[in-house]
């Protein structure tokens, strides 16, 4: 590697391995969006990643090539349990069941002790380089750009546009809610055991109300049109407040006016071109 | 020590129903999960703050705190939610557009007003009690019960009895046949904002005395109480927000008591779960759930 690169990627550690994380989170959010459902639990799916993996490598040495893929356990039996029953309701209540989730976890975090407790957890192994969060998203943006463009993803289109048309034209709208609300814990419980392997530190409060919120504008200034679009809309709103230092208060202001512009104005996103299907 | 703990159990929960009808009753009329709510709750008790410490007393900063939500909630529905209720957009729209806003919201409170906790001065609170044998009622607990008394009771007169609530109801069954029958919707829809966020100003002033520490995001942890009250209840059903809020108050001071005062949220977000796997159109099952 030449010494510029390797100085460019010390300097900018932190701001690629958002880069990544963000682009993990952002798809997350896409999958259950892309399927006419809201979950927002991501933040919180992410934490219990997050503490899962750093547990593993913190009390039982386990190795991170065996932690990382046992992490999206925890979140996803969470996902389950807490959103299972809403599947069967009308899609706002899988938002009211996820949205206190965060905050609740946050609660259970600061008050058990072997969970760190305010202090959070440190002295994670610091075993996820760079190109892995990359070859993670790599291979998450393949596998989802390959699913969208199969009957999977026009049956969670047809879902987006109408869950009773899509029931009556056979789609099992059951099924799909509840493999796209587990397959979107499962990316965000990855996403949460990279970051904590990258940066050594979590903490109670890092995934909660604000966090749950940010991913939620990634992929809605994104649109969900294709896989790409999340993640470009995630890389937006990651380096806009590195560009506009000083008004670092106000990323969460942004964040939040975000989602209001891009519902109200701009519903399909700045990246709104479908994927390419061809006929079944 | 129960009897006591049953006491500020029921004085708190009346708080957390007073907050919770607001809620029920926006989603029942408007079909809106309007997450701006926690904001009118922050906004009601940084109002009654900011009066009291100018030496107004607390039977004109409450009134004024109310109002004042009140007005804030109508100018926020008008801004985010007229061009969705055009639109016919669905629930998620509106759900996703308040959320971006309350976040915007307390983010920028936060950053203008500082994040730390503020008090309300001594003398709004009072230092006397009501001694009934071995249960021992606060001056600000008394003033919770008949705040929340005349306020519930008096929305469920509006609601019930009188021809405006008949309006409401008509909107609530379907705004398009109330439209034909001569009721003006978006008046109503302008009535049940103000009305919804002067409870929870309401509300955030009592919260604010019963625990005296006032904070921007004091009304994002409301919201989940909320959520919990307005899903055991029934969403929608003001009479199941009461019982159910009155319920949660119960439950979270007990575990305070007997478990740890850490997992009150636990315990309250165990609840909701364990109402929508098992009576998912809430404890008192009125309304039907609305099924996808």
């Amino acid at each position: 590697m030449p010494p510029w690169l390797s100085d460019l990627l010390w300097t900018y550690q932190n701001v690629l391995v958002a880069l990544g994380v963000n682009g993990l989170l952002a798809l997350s959010m896409y999958v259950v969006l892309a399927a006419g459902q809201l979950s927002l639990g991501q933040a919180a799916f992410m934490g219990l990643g997050a503490y899962a993996s750093a547990l593993l490598s913190l009390r039982l040495h386990w190795p991170f090539w065996l932690v990382l893929p046992l992490s999206p356990v925890v979140p996803v039996g969470f996902a389950l349990l807490v959103g299972g029953p809403t599947l069967r309701l009308s899609g706002i209540y899988l938002a009211i069941a996820t949205i206190g989730l965060g905050e609740v976890l946050r609660a259970v975090y600061l008050n058990v002790d072997a969970l760190g407790g305010a202090l959070g957890l440190s002295g994670i192994p610091e075993a996820a380089p760079l190109w892995l969060i990359y070859l993670v998203l790599a291979a998450s943006l393949f596998v989802l750009w390959q699913v969208g463009r199969s009957r999977i993803g026009r049956a969670m289109e047809a879902m987006r546009g109408d869950a009773r048309t899509a029931l009556a034209m056979g789609v099992n709208v059951r099924r799909y809610r509840l493999a796209t609300l587990a397959a979107s814990a499962a990316l965000a419980g990855l996403a949460g055991a990279l970051s904590a392997h990258a940066t050594d530190f979590i903490g109670p409060s890092d995934y909660g109300f604000e966090t749950a919120v940010s991913i939620l504008s990634f992929a809605l200034l994104g649109g969900v049109a294709s896989p790409f679009a999340p993640v470009l809309g995630a890389a937006v709103l990651t380096l806009l407040p590195e560009a506009l230092r000083g008004f670092a208060d106000l990323r969460l202001v942004l964040n939040g006016l975000v989602i209001v512009l891009a519902v109200l104005f701009l519903p399909r996103g700045i990246l709104p071109w479908r994927m390419r299907r061809s006929a079944a | 020590m129960l009897a006591q703990q049953l006491v500020n159990g029921l004085l708190l929960g009346a708080t957390y129903a007073l907050f919770a009808l607001g809620f029920t009753l926006t989603f029942g009329v408007l079909r809106v999960i309007n997450l701006t709510y926690g904001f009118y709750f922050t906004a009601g008790a940084f109002i009654a703050w900011y009066l009291t410490r100018g030496g107004t007393g607390l039977a004109l900063a409450l009134p004024a705190a109310a109002i004042g939500s009140g007005i804030i909630a109508v100018i926020l529905d008008a801004l985010l939610l007229t061009r969705l209720r055009r639109a016919r957009a669905d629930e998620l729209a509106s759900l996703m557009v308040t959320l971006g806003a309350v976040l915007a919201l307390y983010a920028a409170m936060t950053a203008l007003l500082g994040p730390d906790i503020r008090r309300l001065p001594q003398s709004v609170l009072g230092s006397g009690a009501l001694v009934l044998g071995p249960v021992r009622v606060t001056q600000a607990q008394l003033l919770i019960l008949g705040a929340v008394t005349v306020l519930a009771g008096g929305l469920v007169w509006l609601v019930r009895f009188s021809r405006l609530g008949l309006g409401i109801r008509a909107v609530a069954e379907n705004p398009d046949a109330a439209g034909l029958m001569g009721i003006d919707a978006a008046r109503i829809a302008v009535l049940v904002s103000f009305l919804s966020g002067a409870l929870a100003g309401a509300g955030g002033v009592l919260i604010g005395l019963a625990f005296n520490a006032i904070q921007p995001y004091m009304g994002e942890q409301m919201m989940l109480r909320g959520f919990v009250v307005v899903i055991l209840g029934g969403l929608g059903d003001i009479f199941g927000a009461m019982l159910a809020g009155l319920l949660l108050g119960v439950v979270e001071v007990l575990t305070a008591a007997y478990l740890a005062s850490g997992f009150k949220e636990a315990v309250a977000f165990a609840l909701l779960v364990l109402v929508l796997w098992t009576r998912p159109a809430g404890l008192f099952g009125r309304p039907p759930p609305r099924r996808a």
